[in-house]
């Protein structure tokens, strides 16, 4: 050793003798450990409980549980309001996801492109889905009011009304379904969008560079080459769109409150209503789990299009 | 960026009409709210004139009422103290489960990252009826920390599965050099790996917090004192009460929470479309 | 200062095997290379070494105690890692600090032996700056100072040059050798690329598949290689490798010149060398082709200094001379050099 004018020598040994923290083999599940835990307490427990309560005759006040077999199913089932219900929650489903894929391809697109002001328009366009969707459908109750809606404005001004006339949105069945499924669309649309942007913003420019070199114009490489691309994060976004369309009853509760009747009752709002409201948590449960194949079915798609994208 | 983008005339102006259409549909209900809101009594139940014109001077009189004379102001202190408590308890549980699947983890790490994945797409439609059972035998109902213990459930798989993505970018090296320098395996991660994630940490609270704020169906279900009472089930419930609608107070209730809600997202926009998509990178 | 020792280590990953039962002994400050095409185990040996991966089976000792199952911060080792695995989130002082922070050195001591430290490099300057706002070679020295500040008993470096580009590296290279043998540190040292082997290291351990094939003073490596593999991989060009008389006869590309440039010397021999492609890269001239008395399969090259002014064209049939001693034999199953073409002359 060569080294002029070395400090003083210090203890450099280990300062623990201890090396549990050092082995991977412990370290991975004991870290992973208490979220899974955790998960399994509020999320799988409840679920199996989900389970048995639907199975059983249990109530609010009651103390135990006795299994019925599928005899809560069959009261579910069987109660007049279910079908209505059920064909409500596809209808409504079906009809703001179809118009949330097609407007999000828009919007994302139109969002990724450059122009003045794209800062405040992508503001304005993510606030539907960072407003808690109580309050925003608070708004909705008020811009859809029967008499002092601005709307009523538009329908005089454009004599789809008489003057003086009124809209009654949330009052008429058709209507109440549409007013629901556009508060749906409205705010399920900036979700679908950003995850759309993420998508586009992965497709390399080359593509469709090369294409354009090739000859190709907008259409067609819209439809030819970026839309395909786009096809498996599009697929995605509808798949999360539909879990949340699928099960959500806040649109729903505050907008219309399933009215009028049960016009726009959906399963999510008549499981709270039976559950909690009418006390019959075994009923409740039933018509939630009703839902659970439906969800099943899309966790699937969805885990077989991200081991798709993993091999490609 | 990628995407055919139109660069003639035409294009251009139609990027501009789609903006502006989307814009509206959008800000519409937002607009109308504003209006709304500092709108006087006497202006507002007139159907006669043109409703974006107001016809008498704006009144902030309505705000300061639901300030002052309802439970507004303790619905979003519930709300703080709700979404915090649940971002201590999502980052002190996420944190070292996205490191051990992003580093420490072989096969049945990601099966178990892909569990942990579809916890968040299990519903609270489902589970909120058991759920709201068990709150009651643990004597937590109607009160707010039914929500701090529930609401985890839901925001640690999606942090988990951000955090997962920012700490994969962070090179694996540094923490071995830490390993050499004289750090344990653990103590190299939290002097190096977690300093670095600082910047997907802040974007992950971000997020968990306003996805607190975003649940309905748990605080419907699990509170029924306004005191208790988080903004998302006060405003529809406390504050519509009975048939008087105080619309004025209402919207600005919406437009208080919604706006600075809506500019934090926007900021950690960028960071939270990359967590999501570094997540799906194979490490 | 601590002699690194492996007894028949062995690291599989799954099905591969990484490193196949390695032996092997530093001496003492003594500047080791482990030289090999990627995949070839050298990183992972030096990984095993500093204790970042787990051994299947076999011993690590330095300094005589075995280390085997200790994790790293108990190994009194410091390693250089190829991207330098700078904090990016601290300044150079912070980053050169670290170790000592971890070793638990009261904060009011540590000053000094960052300036110590960095002072040995010449990074004085630098010590407020964060690693993004450094140079190439600037965070060499920062990660050498780093590994430099708690005197380990070895350095471990992990292809410390290949970030750097070629200007800078051939100076880094000097700094590197010369450095070392100021503080006279045992060093291993991983790298894919022969020049640095050979300029760098006291001695060259060649590893392929996970084995060691040779280990020897870059003299011995390059003109006695153990076997084939060595003899093709060490060189540029590498060793011509041609079969005769059922066993692989090789000599170097340099050394095999024009007969009428070296003129008659005892222990030549003369070769008939087929020309079919001449390059002339300026400073040398490496002429293609193959030798038809003896292996008309084989390509032969030679490389022509250009102090060789012979003329040799494309078509010609040019006898070129060997000295004798300059033949190597390999045997033809194994690779292995036999003792035979070491010592023998053979027309």
């Amino acid at each position: 050793m060569t080294v002029a004018q070395r400090p003083a020598e210090i203890a450099m040994g280990p300062r623990r003798e201890r090396y549990l923290l050092d082995s991977e083999r412990l370290l991975g599940p004991a870290l992973m450990a208490p979220a899974v835990v955790y998960l399994i307490l509020v999320v799988g427990y409840p679920l199996v409980l989900a389970f048995l309560y639907a199975f059983s005759d249990v109530t609010t006040g009651s103390q135990s549980l006795h299994f019925v077999g599928f005899q809560t199913f069959i009261a579910a089932v069987k109660d007049p309001v279910f079908l209505t219900t059920l064909r409500n929650t596809f209808v409504f489903t079906a009809i703001s996801q179809a118009l949330v894929v097609i407007l999000s391809t828009v919007l994302a697109f139109v969002l990724t492109a450059s122009f003045r002001g794209r800062w405040f328009v992508r503001f304005l366009v993510l606030l539907p889905w960072t407003t808690p969707v109580a309050l925003s459908a608070v708004i909705w109750l008020w811009m859809l009011d029967s008499i002092f809606s601005p709307f009523d404005w538009f329908a005089q001004l454009l004599h789809i009304v008489p003057p003086g006339g009124h809209i009654i949105f949330l009052g008429q069945s058709d209507l109440a379904m549409g007013s629901v499924i556009a508060l749906q669309t409205w705010r399920i649309l900036p979700l679908a969008t950003v995850i759309l942007m993420a998508g586009l913003s992965a497709i390399p420019a080359e593509v469709s560079d090369a294409a354009e070199v090739d000859g190709a114009g907008f259409w067609r490489r819209l439809f030819g080459i970026t839309l395909p691309l786009l096809s498996p994060v599009m697929t995605v976004a509808l798949l999360f769109g539909i879990v949340f369309t699928f099960t959500d009853m806040a649109a729903v509760f505050v907008l219309t409150g399933g009215g009028p009747g049960n016009a726009t009752q959906v399963l999510a709002s008549w499981a709270f209503y039976k559950g909690v409201e009418g006390g019959n948590l075994a009923v409740g449960a039933a018509d939630a789990l009703i839902m659970f194949p439906v969800l099943l079915g899309l966790a699937a798609l969805l885990l077989r299009i991200a081991s798709r994208a993993e091999v490609s | 960026m990628a995407a055919a983008q139109p660069r003639t005339v035409r294009g251009r102006v139609a990027i501009y009409l789609l903006a502006i259409g989307f814009a509206v549909f959008s800000g519409f209900p937002f607009l109308w709210a504003a209006l709304t809101m500092v709108r006087q009594d006497s202006d507002l139940y007139v159907t006669t004139h043109n409703p974006f014109v107001l016809a008498k001077p704006p009144t902030l009189g309505h705000i300061t009422d639901l300030l002052r004379n309802t439970p507004y102001l303790q619905f979003i202190l519930n709300d703080i103290v709700i979404g915090l408590a649940t971002v201590v308890i999502t980052l002190a549980l996420s944190l070292p489960a996205a490191y051990a699947l992003a580093r420490l983890s072989g096969r049945w790490g990601e099966k178990v990252g892909i569990a942990i994945f579809l916890t968040y797409l299990v519903p609270p439609t489902l589970l909120f009826l058991p759920l709201s059972r068990l709150i009651t035998v643990i004597g937590l109902q109607d009160s707010i920390w039914s929500l701090v213990v529930v609401y985890p459930g839901f925001t640690i798989p999606l942090s988990t599965w951000l955090l997962m993505g920012f700490l994969k970018s962070i090179p694996r090296d540094i923490e071995e050099q830490a390993q050499v320098d004289g750090y344990s395996r653990l103590g190299a991660v939290v002097r190096t790996v977690f300093p670095l994630a600082l910047p997907g940490i802040f974007t992950v609270v971000v997020f968990t917090f306003t996805l607190t704020m975003q649940d309905f169906i748990y605080a419907l279900a699990f509170v029924s004192s306004s005191s208790s009472m988080t903004v998302s089930v006060g405003v529809p419930t406390v504050l519509i009460r009975g048939d008087v609608f105080y619309w004025q107070s209402l919207m600005a209730s919406a437009i208080i929470v919604a706006i600075p809600v809506a500019l934090l997202y926007n900021v950690f926009l960028g960071r939270f479309i990359r967590g999501f998509t570094l997540g799906a990178v194979k490490g | 200062m601590a002699v690194v020792e492996t007894k028949s280590l062995r690291k599989e990953f799954g099905h591969t095997i990484a490193v196949d039962g390695i032996d092997l002994e530093t001496g003492e400050g003594e500047y080791l290379v482990l030289l090999g095409p990627s995949g070839c185990g050298k990183t992972t040996l030096l990984r095993l070494i500093a204790g970042l991966e787990h051994p299947s089976d076999g011993d690590i000792l330095i300094g005589g105690q075995v280390v085997t199952h200790l994790p790293p911060r108990a190994r009194q080792i410091a390693m250089v890692f190829q991207s330098y695995a700078l904090y990016p989130h601290k300044t150079v002082f912070a980053n050169i600090a670290f170790p000592l922070a971890a070793a638990g050195m009261p904060r009011e001591q540590r000053p000094e032996r960052v300036h110590w430290a960095a002072g040995r490099l010449g990074i004085d300057g630098l010590l407020d700056r964060r690693p993004r706002q450094l140079s190439g070679g600037e965070r060499q020295r920062v990660a050498l100072a780093r590994a430099l500040v708690r005197e380990p008993q070895v350095f471990l470096l992990d292809e410390p040059l290949s970030n750097l580009d070629a200007k800078l590296r051939a100076a880094a290279r000097d700094e590197l050798k010369e450095f070392q043998q100021r503080v006279g540190i045992t060093t291993i040292y991983v790298t894919h690329d022969q020049v640095e082997a050979m300029g760098l290291g006291d001695r060259i351990a060649v590893l392929n598949e996970g084995k060691i094939q040779q280990i020897g003073t870059p003299d011995q490596i390059y003109h006695h290689p153990a076997n084939t593999f060595v003899a093709t991989f060490v060189g540029s060009p590498p060793m011509n490798l041609l079969t005769r008389d059922g066993r692989l006869l090789g000599f170097r590309p340099e050394q095999f010149l024009p007969a009428s440039a070296v003129g008659e010397r005892p222990g030549q021999v003369i070769f008939d060398f087929a020309v079919t492609r001449v390059e002339n890269l300026g400073s040398d001239r490496y002429v293609y082709g193959h030798l038809p008395g003896v292996d008309p399969e084989a390509k032969v090259i030679a490389k022509l200094p250009s102090t060789v002014t012979t003329p040799v064209y494309v078509g010609d049939r040019v006898p070129f001379a060997l000295s004798g001693g300059d033949l190597r034999y390999f045997d033809q199953q194994t690779g292995t050099l036999t003792a035979a073409g070491e010592a023998k002359v053979q027309p």
